[in-house]
């Protein structure tokens, strides 16, 4: 512990720096943490916006049945770099690098990250990346699906498809880079005083969404560089004409990318176990079990990657040992739900912008999960899978879950990172729009997938076209449904009313610090005297009732 | 937790949410007609998920509705909640619960798997030359341990073979299906008759050999609740008992380039007399429709043209399906 409190002590020290930093910092490679936190936030918004705009190209062309809107490779191109920068440049970035990198430190009571330097590297890699995603628009763009499965991936768009690769690669190397830093950090640089059961469980869904990092994205880039040399230099590894295996690539891809639903989504059960408890006025319910239950998902989840397999070239061993072990991550994450609605009861719930985003997705989530469950297993999911029915179970998932927990953690922080209040009316009609279109998106697509409609098309059976409208409707009203965001982002941080160190009246340590945080966090490092959820305890602050 | 509510409450909440989810889970008519054997399995399976997953879609909302409702913050309060850090028996509860429903599932997703012939895809009977056909490859030979059986080797096609019942029995009727951009051909090979639809007699059991010619496609007939990717490179086999006559969609279900949503055709399941009559028609008029069939590509069709044959199906008038297309 001495030596964690040197080593932290030393950061500060490493570096000189200005008393502030000004707005053209946040344009070079700036080793603090809370600038790399906000660089990545802001670079993954925008990534956001594009991938949203690709959306609406999508439910544009499938108001109609037939394909009359756009090209239909254009269309593989639009749903492609859709999900892939919905996924590599928007959640797991905004999550991940923007929350983890912002969070963590000041969480745990650090000055900085343990490696600065790599943690700027890792920053810096992605713009190349989100630059070579956007470039291989102009050579066509990748159209072989976010899963880009060979044989159609070796044969289609060649040149849009080697710089998809590329930038894969290069977002897991930057993934890499964070997972250790986090672990590091996590491990060591804890403030002397702070014991791991008061470890604030964002820092435990950090911890088990690193783990899960190390483990998995380095499979897929291994796959991702079979692939590249398939291409380019005349190698067969994925080539069943001589002698390759296609099914190979599969489990490669998916043995990272099982695992990355799990990246996206414990560092926003992370949040969500911050931001309930601090807005419902109560100790979180269950620390431990929610401690456990992200390293249980963390460990499962590393074994149930063939479910998205069930109806290729799988044996009957597999399609049942997966259908078993998906089947198994449902109860630790039954577990956190549960926790959570236990900690709203007899809370004192204040329903501001930050809240209401929490409790959308609880209320989401717990329908993206039990159809997640009907999809584990095998009998079902041959029906279902490749159908809109899996569609709209990822975003129950990735948007009622994801997107609503990165807003829930935006409004919360947003104070702690710029020292202004965002504007609630604002916020609650961000709210309403969002949860309206998320619903009308994306329920209808259960009852298209289940009757009989494929995923990624641009054309379809005339019968399916009076759920496309209601979709595509859905779809727009989500697309407006930005609008008064980032008005409210851009109003307040410039305008807003000034935040106090600790306008939610918050527990945990990021909230000791003033709005927004100095450079180096803190003056004087705090002193950690009780738990990071312990409200209700002075007896002067329960009510009677 | 004190606000546990009085018993009787409890129990007329649970007898309604029982009741509603029973309902739900057997009148959701969410699924497309069941026109195969399999297909009644996966319904009964699906349907026993929806009643389990209702039950716990509506207490689990209606807990989050009235948390939001009953212990919003009141103007002016503000002190704490009560200091509830977990309740071990609680947690305990609801963990079991999930965990034993999911055990629950598991057994039963093996059960339906075996009565579908998961477990049994590759299984032939010796003289129908599958076997052989896997065989030359001496190398995989190798690894084979001396004596073994060679239904060892067959293992290796992939999807759904004969229901338990029938195990080692061959199929009533073997077609052999390939999938290329962006159609499917269908080839008989005890008349020799291919075709661009797939034509099966009500009843029997059919096997389907499964093969791709030149990115992945995935055979699925939403009416059957069956689904098999053809792999390039790999053998796989749907086999299924088509239970109601009728003519139902064959969708291609993986991407496989711009025109994937065009790779469609149908299933014509026929009374043995009419399939008859079709396999008598067909050996008659010899092939002039195999080359159309291979030679028609969906891309150059017009949209009115391409989904003119699902106008009967579905009941569409042609004026409108003209005017979709433009």
């Amino acid at each position: 512990m001495a030596q964690a409190n040197i080593t932290s002590d030393m950061v500060g020290q490493s570096f000189p720096h200005p008393d502030e930093w000004k707005w053209y910092h946040y344009f070079t490679f700036n080793i603090d943490h809370k600038v790399i936190g906000i660089q990545y936030l802001v670079t993954a918004f925008f990534f956001y916006l594009v991938g949203g705009v690709m959306a609406l190209v999508m439910r544009s062309e499938l108001a109609t049945p037939s394909a009359d809107l756009v090209d239909p490779n254009f269309y593989n191109a639009m749903l492609t770099n859709h999900g892939t920068i919905m996924i590599f440049f928007w959640i797991v970035p905004a999550a991940i690098g923007g929350f983890g990198n912002y969070l963590v430190p000041l969480m745990i009571g650090a000055r900085d990250m343990a490696f600065p330097k790599l943690n700027a590297l890792a920053f810096w890699i992605t713009v190349p990346a989100g630059l070579m995603i956007i470039g291989s628009l102009f050579f066509g763009g990748a159209q072989a699906g976010w899963t880009s499965y060979p044989p159609l991936s070796r044969i289609t768009a060649n040149t849009a498809q080697s710089m998809w690769i590329l930038a894969i690669i290069l977002v897991g190397t930057s993934s890499i880079m964070g997972a250790v830093n986090f672990l590091v950090t996590i491990w060591k640089m804890r403030v002397p005083s702070l014991k791991w059961d008061q470890l604030p469980l964002f820092c435990w869904a950090m911890v088990a969404t690193s783990i899960l990092a190390l483990f998995s994205t380095p499979v897929l880039a291994a796959g991702l560089t079979l692939l590249l040399f398939d291409i380019n230099f005349g190698t067969s590894f994925f080539d069943p004409d001589k002698g390759g295996d296609v099914v190979m690539y599969q489990h490669l891809f998916w043995f990272y990318s099982h695992p990355a639903v799990y990246l996206m989504i414990l560092p926003i059960f992370g949040i969500m176990s911050e931001v309930i408890p601090v807005h419902a006025r109560k100790p979180i319910f269950g620390y431990k079990a929610i401690a456990y239950s992200s390293l249980a998902i963390c460990l499962v989840g590393l074994f149930v990657w063939v479910h998205h397999m069930f109806t290729s070239g799988t044996p009957p061993w597999m399609r049942m040992f997966f259908t078993v072990s998906t089947l198994i991550v449902s109860v630790p994450t039954g577990v956190k739900i549960f926790s959570w609605v236990a900690t709203l009861w007899g809370g004192k719930i204040r329903l501001n912008s930050a809240m209401l985003f929490a409790i959308g997705l609880l209320a989401m989530f717990v329908l993206g999960g039990l159809s997640g469950v009907t999809l584990g297993t095998a009998p079902v999911d041959i029906h279902v899978h490749d159908t809109y029915y899996v569609v709209a179970h990822f975003h129950y998932v990735l948007f009622g879950g994801s997107v609503f927990g990165l807003y829930a953690g935006l409004y919360h922080w947003f104070p702690k990172m710029t020292g202004r209040m965002m504007n609630e009316p604002l916020g609650k009609l961000h709210f309403v729009m969002t949860f309206i279109g998320t619903n009308l998106t994306f329920l209808p697509m259960h009852e298209l997938g289940l009757k009989g409609m494929p995923r990624r098309v641009a054309m379809y059976d005339p019968q399916f076209q009076y759920i496309n409208i209601i979709c595509t409707i859905g779809a727009f009203l989500l697309g407006l449904s930005v609008l008064p965001f980032i008005i409210n982002a851009v109003w307040s941080w410039r305008n807003g009313p000034k935040a106090s160190g600790n306008p939610w009246n918050a527990k945990t340590l990021e909230w000791t610090t003033a709005s927004p945080p100095i450079i180096e966090n803190w003056n004087v490092l705090p002193v950690v005297t009780e738990g990071p959820y312990e409200y209700g305890h002075d007896p002067a602050e329960v009510s009677s009732s | 937790m004190k606000q546990i509510p009085a018993p009787l409450l409890t129990l007329t909440i649970g007898v309604a949410v029982t009741l509603v989810s029973l309902w739900v889970g057997f009148n959701h008519g969410l699924l497309p007609e069941q026109a195969s054997a399999q297909s009644v399995l996966v319904d009964d399976f699906f349907d026993v998920m929806v009643v389990i997953g209702t039950a716990l879609f509506l207490v689990v909302e209606g807990a989050i509705v009235y948390c939001t409702i009953a212990f919003r913050r009141r103007e002016g309060d503000d002190t704490d909640g009560l200091p509830i850090e977990g309740n071990l028996p609680l947690e305990a509860f609801w963990t079991a619960i999930p965990a034993i429903i999911v055990i629950g599932l598991g057994i039963y997703s093996v059960q339906v798997f075996q009565d579908m012939g998961g477990f049994t895809p590759g299984d032939r009977m010796p003289d129908h030359g599958t076997m052989i056909a896997q065989s030359p490859d001496a190398s995989l030979s190798g690894l084979v341990p001396a004596g073994a059986e060679p239904e060892l080797l067959a293992k290796s096609v992939y999807g759904f073979g004969a229901p338990l019942e029938k195990e080692g029995i061959a199929a009533d009727l073997e077609v052999n299906v390939s999938g290329m951009q962006y159609a499917w051909i269908f080839t008989y090979p005890d008349s020799g008759i291919v075709d661009g639809e797939l034509h099966v007699p009500v009843n029997a059991d059919v096997q389907l050999n499964i093969s791709a010619q030149d990115v992945i496609h995935s055979f699925w007939v939403p009416q059957f609740r069956l689904k098999q990717d053809a792999i390039p490179g790999k053998d796989t086999e749907l086999r299924f008992v088509a239970i109601k006559p009728g003519t139902y969609p064959v969708v291609c279900a993986e991407l496989c380039g711009g025109y994937h949503g065009a790779m469609r055709t149908q299933v014509i399941v026929h009374s043995p007399s009419e399939y008859q009559n079709w396999v008598q028609s067909r050996i008659a008029q010899a092939e002039p429709t195999t080359a159309e069939a291979i030679a028609t590509n969906p891309a150059d069709l017009t949209d009115t043209e391409y989904l003119a044959p699902y106008a009967a199906e579905i009941d569409f008038d042609a004026q409108l399906l003209a005017h979709l297309a433009h």
